[in-house]
């Protein structure tokens, strides 16, 4: 119990204002500075006693600024001493990131991305399916006016060179890139319903590529079709299945079958690995984005099929060599330097 | 998920500390997001603007920029934001909100981004209808992205102070003859008990003249069952002007300057 608030106050006012001075000094973005041993204890101090002095006060009716004030310092200081400063020790590195923190986040979670590449693969046969036994079906399954055009006179067409919007190429590009990508954000964020809307979501893109690829290979046009869809496709398949596989991951926390720690935990723990996911997502679709200005919507005459069949299939090997072994020796690391 | 809705999330430190953070209500967070909404289409119309100038030299590349800024404005500004400013964009800083992990650390950058990606799912089917039920059904107010960024949105309210002077008038408070009674009273009374003594002094002119008398007597029989004050500085005290001396006393500043 305080007797007397006023000598109190006075006589712990110095130690809170230096709290705060050095709170300051912390918070700045520059000024992230390490702290050498005595100002970690001095610090560590300061925050017990202002702790202290806010236990004590808090039963007092008076000084309600006092009481805020030191209130908002208490927060700022366990803010500051009880957050992991782990992740922040080193400078964010985007290419270590990509190439380390990535792949490693992919193959944590590999049975997510089997799931997913296993519920595409139904829904491919599914609509194969579907356009193979009920031919009408194709106008439900198939985008982007595909179903209005045999795909031997889609080709014919393209390769004259007279396709859609041939000036606008890199326009289109563009917005296939940016909407893919939020394609790609809305299956993850759809992992929030127990993973069930992303299932449907990978379901239904995979009964559209099934339908359209029957369609074209039914016609006899699987060259034309290897050609288009492998140089780009390579990357955006994958690119959309990680993207499931995060939502998987997501869905697969909130049901949280057989872990005993709680909900809230089991997120935490999955953050990273989400945010990893859908940021590497949206730098494959990019990459995929280039490709399809500049390479898949050149045909015949002008880029030789065998030459874009040949590059899609060097760049799924490449690539799934890159998920399955890069960033190993830094897992080695890490685990020995813990 | 539901149970006692709470307006404050308080944090227990391991020292046995206690504060306490306002949350912040689904209506002030909407008007943030309005005056944020209202940022990002005037930046998408600059967006416009500088496009329509590049379309002069090629039109295929122009709208090529204008997807991408697009979409960079749409989707960064939240998270860019909310990351360089700890949890603010000009909305909540205008309202006075403030993003915060909901155990009172630091936030996160994965932590900001999950919110607003998720934004996408709150969003559906329209004008937040999803972010706006969960908002109700939870307890602190939590939107998807929230919950599961372990995130919830503060309020930081600056209160004008309430005039003292005005409530107190310059009357004589018959206690201040009696000092040591005085800080025994301040010792006893609770931020909670002093605090609903003065906003009913606030508040008196607005209540109607019986409630006012019930209301002080019922006030005033409670402090003087925490303190009894010698007859004379007591006698001839209404029920109004014994809950004005106890205000005065306890919020009365005590120092100089």
């Amino acid at each position: 119990m305080i007797i007397d608030l006023d000598r109190f106050i006075e006589r712990e006012r110095p130690m809170w204002d230096e709290l705060e001075y050095v709170l300051d000094r912390l918070e700045l973005p520059s000024g992230r500075k390490r702290l050498d041993l005595a100002q970690a204890k001095r610090l560590h101090y300061l925050y017990e006693r202002a702790a202290a002095g806010l236990a004590r006060i808090q039963t007092f009716s008076s000084d309600p600024e006092v009481r805020e004030h030191l209130e908002s310092l208490v927060a700022r200081a366990y803010a500051l001493i009880h957050s992991t400063g782990r992740e922040r020790k080193r400078r964010f590195n985007p290419f270590e990131w990509f190439v380390g923190t990535f792949p490693r986040t992919f193959r944590r979670h590999w049975r997510a991305f089997a799931l997913s590449s296993a519920i595409l693969a139904a829904g491919a046969v599914f609509g194969a399916a579907a356009v193979w036994f009920d031919p009408d079906s194709r106008h439900v399954l198939m985008p982007w006016g595909h179903a209005d055009m045999r795909p031997s006179e889609r080709v014919a067409q393209e390769e004259a060179g007279a396709g859609a919007g041939k000036e606008m190429k890199t326009a289109f590009s563009t917005m296939l890139m940016t909407n893919n990508i939020k394609v790609s954000i809305l299956a993850m964020t759809l992992g929030a319903t127990w993973a069930v809307g992303t299932m449907v979501l990978l379901f239904h893109n995979g009964a559209i590529l099934g339908a359209v690829m029957l369609d074209y290979i039914r016609d006899g046009q699987s060259e034309f079709l290897a050609a288009w869809l492998l140089p780009h496709g390579s990357v955006e398949i994958p690119a959309i299945l990680i993207a499931g596989q995060a939502g998987l991951v997501l869905g697969a926390a909130l049901i949280g079958r057989g872990d005993r720690k709680p909900l809230k935990v089991r997120l935490r723990e999955i953050l990273p690995s989400l945010v990893t996911l859908i940021f590497g997502v949206a730098v494959l679709l990019v990459w995929a984005g280039i490709l399809e200005a500049f390479l898949s919507q050149y045909h015949a005459p002008v880029v030789p099929y065998s030459l874009k069949i040949a590059f899609g299939s060097v760049q799924l090997v490449l690539l799934a060599a890159f998920l399955a072994l890069s960033g190993r020796r830094g897992a080695r690391r890490k685990e020995l330097a813990a | 998920m539901s149970g006692q809705r709470v307006n404050r999330l308080i944090i227990q430190t391991p020292e046995g500390c206690r504060f306490a953070l306002l949350l912040a209500g689904p209506v002030t967070r909407f008007l943030a997001w309005l005056v944020d909404l209202l940022l990002v289409i005037g930046m998408t119309i600059l967006a416009v603007m500088l496009v329509s100038m590049l379309a002069v030299v090629s039109p295929n590349l122009a709208l090529a920029v204008f997807f991408l800024l697009t979409f960079a404005i749409w989707f960064g500004y939240g998270i860019v934001l909310e990351w360089f400013w700890r949890g603010r964009t000009v909305g909540k800083r205008m309202l006075g909100l403030r993003v915060m992990d909901e155990r009172g650390l630091r936030l996160t950058f994965p932590q900001v981004a999950i919110r607003n990606l998720l934004r996408i799912a709150d969003m559906l089917p329209m004008l937040y209808l999803v972010g706006g039920i969960v908002c109700l059904l939870t307890r602190r107010c939590q939107r998807l992205g929230d919950l599961a960024a372990g995130t919830v949105v503060v309020r930081t309210p600056r209160l004008p102070r309430p005039d003292l002077a005005k409530v107190l008038g310059d009357k004589y408070n018959s206690f201040r003859a009696h000092p040591h009674l005085e800080a025994r009273l301040r010792q006893r009374v609770g931020p909670e008990e002093a605090r609903v003594a003065l906003l009913a002094l606030i508040r008196r002119d607005t209540l109607e003249a019986q409630a006012r008398v019930e209301l002080f007597a019922g006030i005033a029989d409670h402090f003087r069952g925490v303190l009894a004050f010698p007859t004379e500085a007591t006698e001839g005290l209404s029920d109004e002007q014994y809950v004005r001396n106890v205000v005065d006393t306890l919020f009365r500043p005590q120092r100089k300057g």
